[in-house]
This record gives structure tokens, C-alpha cells and sequence, in this order.
């Protein structure tokens, strides 16, 4: 499905993330296998919690890491995080 | 699966990482009698299975050194009592729990009781597609039940992982085995040929596809995953005895991977207690810290210091660290030689030769009768592999 702000993602059923402080990083966990995070894409995923929609996302992002101007790259992760089933969208 | 290893590739192999991998064989006793058990032969011998507090403390110092996904596998882990705590255990800590099973001993109860623990998925392995062949390879009446646990899996709303065991009295199923997956619902499907360790390495001859069977059965896999990519995840593992060069065995030794055998010993994969002249510690007198970073049994062939020629001066040995230590010794009677599968092994002619005789279909060795793994075959052949 197209990606819009108004997006819901949520992290897949299969899935869960968790920052592992060994790691120094956010993982993605699924049935016998591991995707190490790197720091955006740990930011991004762990606000991926079925209730923000991609815009709310963005904001909080941007409060966070007094950022501006993260909506295309939130919404380029969301659509890769999505082939890759990482995230469910509604 | 092949994931973990890929995900975690990347890792800075100048210092030694965390144990990621936690896999934890409960026991060695299963009811059924695989002809390609991945045990030891001489499984039958070890006694004394750690106890639930043994394995608490195992899981507590493996978490506190960074292990995240944790796999209870065996012989046939329902066969513990203590599974459900010993689980529970494993998820308050907040490890990502696998539960490696042949379905036997699956009921309504201990899945309601494994889902409360915590428990995060299950391997469902199946021996073939059909009730006969799965029957027979297994020595056991197990299909019907296998499907029963398929269909339980589900209901529970846990994720259907789907094993098969591939080699060469099933490769030709491979159609009705994608069936039975896709019936099933599964959404991961590991279709893994035969690795020659433990009783895999007796049966050898009887196992080993041909190069024919072997294309069909990966073209059809192909087939299926142009096809069916979408709903179920395919993997499929061709047998390294057709490479030409080896596998990175646990992506490295002592690098990811930490296993612990039923009777507490630490092992840097779970065929390494074959090798000559290793001591692996044991989890009752060692911290997994001083196992993981300071033991011999880890520390011997981790990186590349330890080759010799071919591979010390091998451009690409940062690649495959050498291959597998195991097959090292099993083929060139040698844990720091070259992995045999590697053409540049002096040795590799003792592989290509295995491949040769599986290229003639009824040859002598082919049709021995196979030896199924049991207790009483474990101490009549009474060896390693
Ligand atoms: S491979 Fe077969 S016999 Fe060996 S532990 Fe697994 S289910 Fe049991
Ligand atoms: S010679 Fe050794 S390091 Fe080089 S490719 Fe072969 S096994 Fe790997």
C-alpha cells in the first residue's frame, strides 16, 4: 500500500525490538534470527507502536533530536521496513 | 537459518564479540531415531543432564555477556519436565526464545503452559511429506502427531516455522514437502540438506543426493519462492560437499555461537566435542565469562592465527575463517587443517570421491542398510562420528 503521513506502522507480529546494551544498539528479533539496528532505524521502529501515524512519528523525531526535514527519510524507511515485513501498516 | 549470521557479519573481528547465540541442548534423549541425528554417536554415554537450577544460571550469565536469541533444542527438548520454567526463566531475562521440536510430546496443556512461559516460537521439524517416508525415516509412528502439533502451533498464534531434513531419500519429494508447508501455513521454511556430522557422517553414502537430484530440487524450491515468495519464507541448504569452497562455520569460531550439551559442556558449535586433545569447559565449574574469552576450548581456533597452509596465506580466509574444524578432522584427520570441501585443500579429492559414488544410483555403499540413532546402536559403535 502507498505510504502516506497519515500511515499506521506497527512493528510486525513476528518481530519484536529491543535495545540490547551489549549491542550498544537497537535489535530486531524474529524466529532464529537477528537485525542489528543502526541508530535512525532503531529511532524510527521502536515509535512504530500501531498508534502514531508516520506523521506523529516525524514530529516526535524531530522533538527528540532537534531535527527538521525527517519526513522522507522516515517514510523511505517505512516502505524498506515494510518489504521486509518488519513493520504491518494500517 | 543463515539470517543471524548475515545480520551480524558486519562485526568488528578484531575483538571478540558477545555469545549472541545461546543454543541449549537440554538433553540427548529423543523418541525418535533420525538417520541424520546431528548428536554425537556416542550420545548414549554422557550422563548426568544439568539441573533446572544448572540451566537458570547458564541463561543468567550468558544474558549478562549480551546473548539474545536462545534456542532449546536436544535430542527432544519436550522430553524435560522443567521446559516451561526453564523457559519462563530464559524470557524474563529477555532473551528472544526458539523452541527446536519434533512435535512429539506437544499437547494442549504444555503449549497453553510454554505460550504463558513466554515461549517466542517453534521449530516444527518433519522427517518427509508423507506418513510413510516420515515414518520410516524416524523409526516411529510420529506424522499424524507432528500434524496435530502443526495445527496447535497455530492456534497458539505463534509463528510456523517449518524444518525439513533434505538428502537423498527425500529430495524427490521436495514438491509434496513445499505441499505440506504451504498446508500447514508455515511462513518460514527451512529446507536444510543433510550435514555430515554424527550420524549423518555413518550414514554418509545412503544420504548424499546426486548433482541431478540436488538441481531439481533447488529449481523447484526456486520455482515455489517466484510463486509462494510472499506468504511462506524459503530457505534452502545445499549440502557443502558440492561447494567449492567452505562454509564459514558459526560464522567464525567462538564468535557468535555458544552451545551447551545436556551434561553442561560449552561448546563453540554443537559437533565440536569430537575434536582431539580439547578441553571444553563445563558450566558447574565455569563462569560463561571465563568460558567465552578466557578458555582454550574457545579461544584455539578462534580468528586466524592457528592456520596453516593453504589457508594462512589464503587471501580469503577472513571469508570462511578455513571452514569447519569438525570436517577438518573427520576427513583430513586434522582440527587445524583446511576444511576439505575447499579446493585448495591438498585433501579435497576425499570429498569429491563421496560425490562421485553419489552420482551412481544402487552403488555398494549407497545401499547398506542405514543405522538408525538409538541408544543401543550409540554404544555398540561406541565412537565420536
Ligand atoms: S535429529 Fe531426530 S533423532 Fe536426532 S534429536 Fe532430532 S528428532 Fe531426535
Ligand atoms: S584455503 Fe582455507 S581460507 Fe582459503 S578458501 Fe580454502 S578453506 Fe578458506
Amino acid at each position: 500500500m502507498a505510504i502516506t503521513t497519515a500511515t499506521v506502522p506497527k512493528v510486525g507480529r513476528n518481530f519484536r525490538i529491543q535495545w540490547e546494551p551489549a549491542q550498544d544498539a537497537y535489535v530486531l528479533l524474529y524466529p532464529e534470527g537477528m537485525v542489528k539496528l543502526n541508530q535512525s532505524a532503531g529511532e524510527i521502529l521502536k515509535r512504530c507502536d500501531g498508534a502514531a501515524d508516520v506523521a506523529a512519528i516525524v514530529a516526535d523525531l524531530e522533538t527528540t533530536f532537534n531535527a527538521q526535514g525527517l519526513e522522507a527519510d522516515v517514510l523511505a524507511f517505512i516502505e524498506l521496513a515494510e518489504q521486509q515485513k518488519w513493520v504491518d501498516l494500517t | 537459518m543463515t539470517d543471524l549470521s548475515e545480520a551480524v557479519a558486519v562485526q568488528d573481528t578484531a575483538k571478540i564479540g558477545p555469545p549472541l547465540w545461546l543454543l541449549a541442548e537440554l538433553t540427548y534423549r529423543c523418541p525418535l531415531h533420525c538417520v541424520y541425528c546431528y548428536n554425537p554417536v556416542d550420545f548414549a554415554k554422557t550422563e548426568d543432564e544439568l539441573t533446572t537450577e544448572q540451566w537458570f544460571k547458564v541463561l543468567r550469565e550468558a544474558r549478562e555477556l549480551g546473548s539474545v536469541q536462545c534456542g532449546f533444542s536436544g535430542g527432544e527438548p519436550m522430553l524435560r519436565d522443567d521446559l516451561e520454567v526453564i523457559v519462563a526463566e530464559a524470557h524474563r531475562l529477555g532473551y528472544y526464545t526458539n523452541l527446536l521440536t519434533s512435535g512429539v510430546g506437544l499437547n494442549e496443556k504444555r503449549i497453553g503452559a510454554l505460550k504463558e512461559a513466554g515461549l517466542d516460537h517453534i521449530q516444527l521439524s518433519f522427517q518427509d511429506s508423507t506418513r510413510e517416508m516420515n515414518d520410516f525415516l524416524s523409526s516411529t509412528r510420529t506424522f499424524d502427531l507432528k500434524r496435530r502439533a502443526a495445527d496447535m502451533i497455530k492456534a497458539h498464534g505463534y509463528p510456523m516455522v517449518m524444518n525439513c531434513t533434505i538428502h537423498r531419500h527425500n529430495i524427490d519429494h521436495i514438491e509434496a514437502i513445499l505441499q505440506l508447508a504451504s498446508d500447514i501455513d508455515a511462513e518460514y521454511v527451512e529446507l536444510a540438506n543433510t550435514q555430515y556430522y554424527g550420524w549423518a557422517q555413518v550414514n554418509r553414502d545412503q544420504l548424499l543426493p546426486s548433482r541431478e537430484q540436488l538441481e531439481r530440487a533447488e529449481r523447484i524450491t526456486n520455482e515455489w519462492r517466484a510463486t509462494h515468495g510472499n506468504k511462506m519464507k524459503l530457505f534452502f541448504v545445499v549440502p557443502d560437499y558440492y561447494e567449492k569452497r567452505p562454509k564459514k562455520c558459526m560464522n567464525g569460531w567462538g564468535n557468535i555461537f555458544l552451545t551447551i550439551t545436556p551434561d553442561g559442556k560449552a561448546l563453540p558449535c554443537h559437533t565440536a566435542r569430537m575434536l582431539p586433545g580439547l578441553e571444553f569447559p563445563d558450566v558447574r565449574t565455569s563462569s560463561i565469562r571465563e568460558i567465552w574469552y578466557e578458555s582454550e576450548g574457545f579461544n584455539r581456533y578462534r580468528g586466524t592465527g592457528w592456520m596453516k597452509e593453504p589457508c594462512s596465506s589464503c587471501p580469503e580466509k577472513e571469508k570462511d575463517y578455513g571452514g569447519c574444524r569438525c570436517q577438518a578432522y573427520m576427513i583430513a584427520n586434522d582440527p587445524a587443517a583446511a576444511d576439505p570441501v575447499c579446493d585448495k585443500s591438498p585433501l579435497h579429492n576425499r570429498i569429491t570421491e563421496v560425490v562421485d559414488r553419489a552420482q551412481i544410483a544402487g552403488n555398494a555403499a549407497q545401499v547398506k542398510p542405514l543405522i538408525y540413532r538409538g541408544p543401543k546402536e550409540s554404544l555398540q559403535l561406541d565412537r565420536p562420528f
